[in-house]
C-alpha cells in the first residue's frame, strides 16, 4: 500500500519512459514555466550547500589539530599538518586500514549480487506471467515495512551456530535482498523494454535465459548501474547488522568507526581523524558519481 | 541456441495461427514458467534471511531466552509481551521514539519541500546544488553522529561556543531530555532533508505544464498555485515520504547509540534518548533477554504496520472526500 501511492505520478510523466533526465528538463525549459531564479533562491540554496558541507569540513578541521587548538576561543577554522600525525593514531586505535579493505569487498560483493538477483526478479515481475506473481510482488513490496530488528536475533544465533562471527559472509549474505531492488527493476523494465523485443526474441528461437542476457539486461543496464551505485553507497554505510556480526578483530569502516566512538579514546581529535579516513573514500566516489546517484533516486521517485 | 527450452518450440507453434506482427497477444509468449526460476534467487535468499528470522523472531518472544543459553529456551506464551506493557523502559523509549521522530520528521519533510521548489527553478549549478544536497545522506550514521556529537560537545563542543558567542548560555546537549532528542533529531534532518527534496523535485517535474498555465490564466499568484497545483500534484509523493521516514523513525538505531560517546546502550544516564530500537539491543545484547528482545522487535513490527495503516486510511479518505 505504501508503494502503489506515487503511481499517478508515472502516469502524469508523458510517454512514461523512464527517458534519461536531461531530455524533459530540456522540454521544460522550452515550457516556460521554469522562471529564473532570483537572488534569494541563490543565497538559500548556498546557505544549505553550506549546511550540508560544513560538518564534513569540520571533520577535517578538527581531525588536524591538537584537541588544546580546537578547543580555543575562537576555533580554527582551517585544517592543519597535525592531519596525519592523527590519522596515524586513529589507525593504532582502531583497525581502519583493515576496515576498509573489508568494506569494500563486503560492499563489492553485495552489489554485484543485489544487481543480479533484483533484475532476474524485476524481470520476471514485469515481463513473465506467472501464476502467483502478483502475491509474490505484494509480498516483496509488504517487507520493506519490516524493521530490520525483527530479523537481528535469529541471524545472530545463526552465524553463531556456523561460526561466521566476524567473518565477512556473515555480512554479505543477508544483506543481498533488497525489497526496494527488486521493486526498481520491475518498475523500469515495464516500460523500458518493449513486448516486442521478447517476442522477437522469441520467434528466432532464444530460450528464455538467451534473452534476458542478450535481450533484458542490456535495456536494463541505466537501471542497473543506478542500483549499483545506490547498493554500493547502502553497503558501505549499513551499520546495524555488521555491528552484530563482527567484532573490531575484523571489523567493517562503520563498526571500526563505532568502536572509535565507544569511549576508549579520549582524543577527540583522533576520532575525527579516524572518522574522516574512513569516510573519505565513499564521499570521494560520490562526488564522481554524484549527478548520476541523483539522477538515479528522482528516477527511482517518479517510478515508485 | 535453441538448447534446453522447450518454450521457444510452443510459442513458434502457436504463432502461424495467429496474425503476424504486433497484434499478437503477448500475454501467451510471456506466460512461462520459467518465472519461478528468474525470482528463485531472491526468494531462495528472502525465505532464508527474512521470512525464517520473522517467524523465528515470534518464536522466541514466546520463550524465557538468555543470550549464553538458547537451548535451554522455557515457555513462557505472552509473559514477555505482557512485562513490556508494564516496562517503564518501554513505554520510555517508546516516548522518546515519538518525540524524536516527530521533531525530525516534520521539519525535514517540511525543509526538503521547500528546498524542492527552489531546486525547480532554473539554476546555474544545478547539479553543484543537489549533488552537494545529497552529500549527508551519502555520510553513515557513524560518522554524521560522531560528527554531530563533537559539534554538540559541552565543553568544547562549536554550537555551544556559538551560542557563548552570542550571549547565551552552554547547553548540556547531551544531557537533557530535550536538548538531546533535538540533538539527534537534527542529526536525521540533516542526513535526509536533501534526499527527500530530490524525491518531491522529481515528483515536481512530472506534474503537467497546462496545470500551471490554467492557473496563470485564472490568475492564481506564485504561492496560491504552490498551494493549489504543486501541493495536490504532490500528494502521494508526500504520503510516501511520510511513510518512509515513519519507518525510518520507529527503528532509529545508530544514532542514539552513538550520540552518548561512551559505547552504552541505555541512551543517556536517565534513558533520556533511549528508542525502541536501541531498547531492543539493549535487552538482547547488554542484558542477554533474547526473548524480552524479540517481543520489543514484534512491538516495533506492530507499531510501524499500525501507522503505515493509519496513513493509509487518512489518504484514502481525504481523496474520497475531495471526489
Amino acid at each position: 500500500m505504501t508503494v502503489t501511492a506515487p503511481r499517478p505520478v508515472d502516469d502524469a510523466v508523458p510517454g512514461s519512459r523512464p527517458a534519461p533526465v536531461p531530455p524533459r528538463r530540456r522540454r521544460r525549459r522550452a515550457a516556460g514555466r521554469v522562471t529564473q531564479a532570483g537572488p534569494l533562491t541563490y543565497v538559500l540554496l548556498v546557505l544549505t550547500a553550506l549546511v550540508s558541507v560544513f560538518p564534513l569540513y569540520w571533520t577535517a578541521v578538527a581531525g588536524s589539530h591538537t584537541n588544546a587548538e580546537i578547543a580555543a576561543t575562537p576555533p580554527p577554522f582551517l585544517p592543519d599538518a597535525d592531519l596525519f600525525t592523527n590519522i596515524g593514531r586513529a589507525m593504532d586505535e582502531a583497525p581502519i586500514g583493515l576496515a576498509l579493505v573489508n568494506t569494500i569487498v563486503v560492499a563489492g560483493c553485495i552489489t554485484v549480487g543485489t544487481v543480479l538477483c533484483c533484475t532476474l526478479a524485476g524481470f520476471a515481475f514485469a515481463k513473465l506471467r506467472f501464476r502467483g506473481n502478483k502475491a509474490l510482488l505484494g509480498l516483496v513490496v509488504g517487507t520493506m515495512m519490516v524493521p530490520t530488528q525483527l530479523a537481528i536475533i535469529p541471524l545472530f544465533l545463526l552465524i553463531a551456530e556456523l561460526e561466521w562471527v566476524n567473518q565477512l559472509q556473515a555480512v554479505v549474505l543477508p544483506t543481498l535482498v533488497t525489497a526496494f531492488g527488486v521493486f526498481f527493476m520491475r518498475q523500469y523494465l515495464s516500460s523500458a523494454l518493449p513486448d516486442e523485443l521478447l517476442e522477437a526474441g522469441r520467434m528466432d528461437g532464444a530460450s528464455t535465459a538467451r534473452i534476458f542476457w542478450s535481450i533484458v539486461v542490456p535495456v536494463a543496464r541505466p537501471a542497473m548501474a543506478v542500483l549499483a551505485m545506490l547498493t554500493f553507497l547502502t553497503a558501505w554505510n549499513d551499520f546495524f547488522w555488521p555491528l552484530i556480526a563482527l567484532t573490531n578483530e575484523n571489523p567493517t569502516v562503520q563498526v571500526a568507526l563505532a568502536g572509535l566512538g565507544g569511549g576508549y579514546v579520549p582524543d577527540r581529535a583522533v576520532i575525527m581523524a579516524g572518522t574522516l579516513i574512513g569516510t573519505l573514500p565513499i564521499l570521494v566516489v560520490f562526488t564522481v558519481l554524484g549527478r548520476h546517484i541523483v539522477g538515479g533516486i528522482m528516477q527511482g521517485a517518479v517510478k515508485g | 541456441m535453441t538448447i534446453a527450452s522447450d518454450e521457444p518450440q510452443v510459442a513458434s507453434i502457436a504463432a502461424p495461427s495467429a496474425p503476424p506482427g504486433p497484434a499478437r497477444r503477448p500475454s501467451r509468449l510471456t506466460r512461462n514458467r520459467w518465472g519461478y526460476a528468474y525470482v528463485a534467487p531472491f526468494f531462495v535468499l528472502f525465505a532464508c534471511f527474512s521470512l525464517y528470522p520473522f517467524l523465528y523472531t515470534a518464536w522466541i518472544s514466546l520463550h524465557d531466552v538468555d543470550l549464553g543459553d538458547v537451548d535451554g529456551a522455557q515457555w513462557v506464551g505472552l509473559a514477555n509481551y505482557g512485562e513490556l506493557l508494564t516496562s517503564e523502559f518501554f513505554w520510555n523509549a517508546a516516548r522518546n521514539t515519538l518525540t524524536i521522530g516527530v521533531l525530525s520528521t516534520v521539519p525535514q519533510l517540511a525543509m526538503a519541500l521547500g528546498l524542492a521548489h527552489l531546486l525547480n527553478y532554473s539554476l546555474r549549478g544545478r547539479t553543484f546544488f543537489r549533488v552537494a544536497m545529497l552529500l549527508p545522506y551519502a555520510t553513515s550514521i557513524a560518522a554524521a553522529t560522531l560528527v554531530f556529537g563533537q559539534l554538540f560537545g559541552r565543553d568544547y563542543g562549536l554550537i555551544n561556543a556559538g551560542l557563548e558567542a552570542v550571549g547565551f548560555d552552554r547547553v548540556d546537549w547531551e544531557g537533557g531530555t530535550w536538548s538531546s532528542q533535538l540533538a539527534i533529531s537534527v542529526i536525521v534532518i540533516w542526513r535526509w532533508t536533501g534526499y527527500n527534496a530530490l524525491i518531491y523535485l522529481a515528483a515536481m517535474q512530472a506534474i503537467p505544464e497546462d496545470l500551471y498555465e490554467a492557473a496563470t490564466l485564472d490568475g492564481a499568484s506564485r504561492w496560491k498555485q504552490f498551494l493549489h497545483v504543486t501541493i495536490p500534484g504532490l500528494r502521494p509523493t508526500i504520503l510516501f515520504t511520510i511513510v518512509v521516514s515513519t519507518i525510518g523513525a520507529v527503528q532509529l538505531f545508530g544514532e542514539p547509540l552513538l550520540f552518548s560517546g561512551n559505547g552504552t546502550t541505555n541512551g543517556g544516564s536517565s534513558n533520556q534518548y533511549q528508542t525502541l530500537g536501541l531498547l531492543m539491543y539493549d535487552q538482547g545484547w547488554t542484558n542477554f533477554h533474547l526473548g524480552q528482545a524479540a517481543a520489543t522487535a514484534w512491538a516495533m513490527f506492530l507499531i510501524i504496520l499500525v501507522v503505515v495503516g493509519a496513513w493509509a486510511l487518512l489518504a484514502r479518505r481525504r481523496a474520497r472526500a475531495e471526489r
